[in-house]
């Protein structure tokens, strides 16, 4: 489950200072326009090589650091079928981090440089996996909305043009329809369970809804440079687009059940279009460079996994054996 | 705010130490799974492991998650040879070669040509 890359500011000045052989990139951008995909060894343009990179190695430290705020509840499920359930899309999750990780790997960045860049801050991950699950109620939300909005995001990008990236997408997209209706399940079973129960989802969906709104990134008015990235099919829909595309599906069946968001401004306009107050992206921002609420035990909890791991893998090693890139 | 995981409460996890970078990374190999007996082994994509056992441990896991499964199997990625991507031409002129195509063949039009000139009328249909 993931919401929009992060471009960093200083990232989108690359994209439009790297120089490349004009006739290929022209030949390359017809291939593009006509739906052709791209497959690892084709010749690419070095830029659309680091973007998809940068994208697909974020894309896969969400679902890696996704897992976490979920793990913790697997031990305090509350019952047999929803701890089932939910060890269940764990390992989803960690699977989705694997093929993604493989989908980067042929573009030229081994999984152990990744890891290594996460767990150095140095590459991003989704901000919405830097706040607390606090409740059973916020893995209700988790499950129904968060990945609900990374279904969004995940089924347009597997319309893209890299062809390992769309195959990954696609497995991904099936796998997630599951988790998408066992959260809805759980949200459902909540919202006509018992007063308090209503209570607790009400406010896990008061605490979740502005990560919700910051999931598919910063507004288009403020995202300088996905007009290239949108011709070489890298990004396949604006954020705006994306969010209001969210914000009609699921508002309605959130409506429906007699819940309410914390936003007297949440309306659908005449032109369609979904209204909101402003969500505070300087909040996004802290989290992204961060200074969110468990950015810091996230990165802990993998260094340990990581360091807790590393007699084993030492062991496994084979000295004559290197690794080579995937194929596909 | 105190965590919420018990991963860090319980094992007291330092939360900001630096990490060594690693040097561990495993073989690559390719996997296919096949759906059921008489189908093909089609190819869904690749795990890291030490050794073929643990691949096709990591492979169950990785690609047999969902539906049916008869079998997989593992290539190591560097044992598998492919043509360049530069030499895509040389496919190129298969789909020109028409007379490898069953469609390519038409003689009902001669046929009934042959029947008007010789006057024969079909010894079937009436």
């Amino acid at each position: 489950m993931y919401g929009n890359a992060y471009v960093a500011p200083e990232d989108a000045r690359h994209l439009n200072e790297h120089r490349e052989d004009p006739e290929k990139l022209a030949e390359f951008e017809a291939r593009i326009a006509k739906g052709e995909k791209v497959e690892p060894g084709d010749w690419m343009p070095a830029e659309y090589r680091r973007q998809l990179i940068r994208m697909i190695e974020q894309h896969a430290h969400s679902e890696i650091v996704g897992a976490l705020p979920e793990g913790t509840w697997i031990t305090r499920a509350p019952n047999f079928k929803r701890k089932l359930a939910l060890i269940a899309k764990v390992q989803d999750e960690i699977g989705h981090g694997q093929l993604l990780y493989s989908a980067a790997e042929t573009l030229g960045k081994t999984r152990e440089q990744m890891l290594d860049d996460l767990l150095s801050g140095k590459s991003k991950y989704s901000n919405v996996f830097n706040y607390p699950a606090k409740t059973w109620a916020d893995i209700a939300v988790i499950g129904f909305l968060v990945d609900g909005a990374a279904i969004v995001n995940q089924v347009i990008n597997s319309k893209g043009s890299y062809g390992p990236y769309c195959r990954a997408l696609e497995r991904i997209c099936y796998e997630e329809s599951f988790h998408l209706k066992q959260g809805h399940d759980n949200f459902v079973y909540l919202a006509t369970g018992t007063a308090k129960q209503r209570a607790m989802l009400q406010d896990a969906l008061n605490r979740w809804y502005r990560p919700l709104l910051h999931f598919f990134g910063p507004s288009d008015k403020d995202s300088l440079h996905t007009e290239k990235l949108m011709r070489w099919k890298v990004k396949m829909a604006s954020n705006d687009d994306m969010r209001n595309q969210f914000l009609d599906q699921y508002v309605p069946k959130i409506w429906e059940l007699g819940l309410t968001l914390p936003d007297p401004n949440l309306r659908k306009n005449e032109q369609g279009i979904w209204e909101f107050s402003d969500p505070d992206w300087d909040e996004f921002k802290r989290v992204i460079n961060g200074h969110g609420p468990c950015n810091a035990e996230r990165l802990a909890v993998r260094r340990y996994a990581e360091e807790a791991g590393r007699w084993v893998r030492a062991a496994l090693m084979k000295k004559d054996e290197r690794y080579v890139v995937p194929l596909a | 705010m105190e965590s919420l995981d018990p991963r860090i409460r319980r094992l007291k996890l330092p939360i900001d130490e630096p990490l060594q970078p690693t040097n561990s990374h495993l073989i690559t190999w390719e996997v296919f799974h096949q759906e059921k007996k008489g189908k093909q082994p089609v190819h869904v994509g690749i795990v890291h492991a030490s050794s073929p056992e643990l691949a096709l441990v990591y492979a169950k896991e990785q690609y047999a998650r969902r539906g049916k499964t008869t079998n997989l199997w593992v290539v190591k990625s560097s044992d598998v040879y492919t043509f360049s991507p530069e030499d895509e031409d040389i496919f190129e002129t298969t789909p020109e070669k028409i007379h490898r195509d069953p469609a390519f063949y038409k003689v009902r039009e001669k046929i009934e040509e042959y029947q008007k000139r010789a006057g024969i009328t079909s010894q079937v249909s009436q």
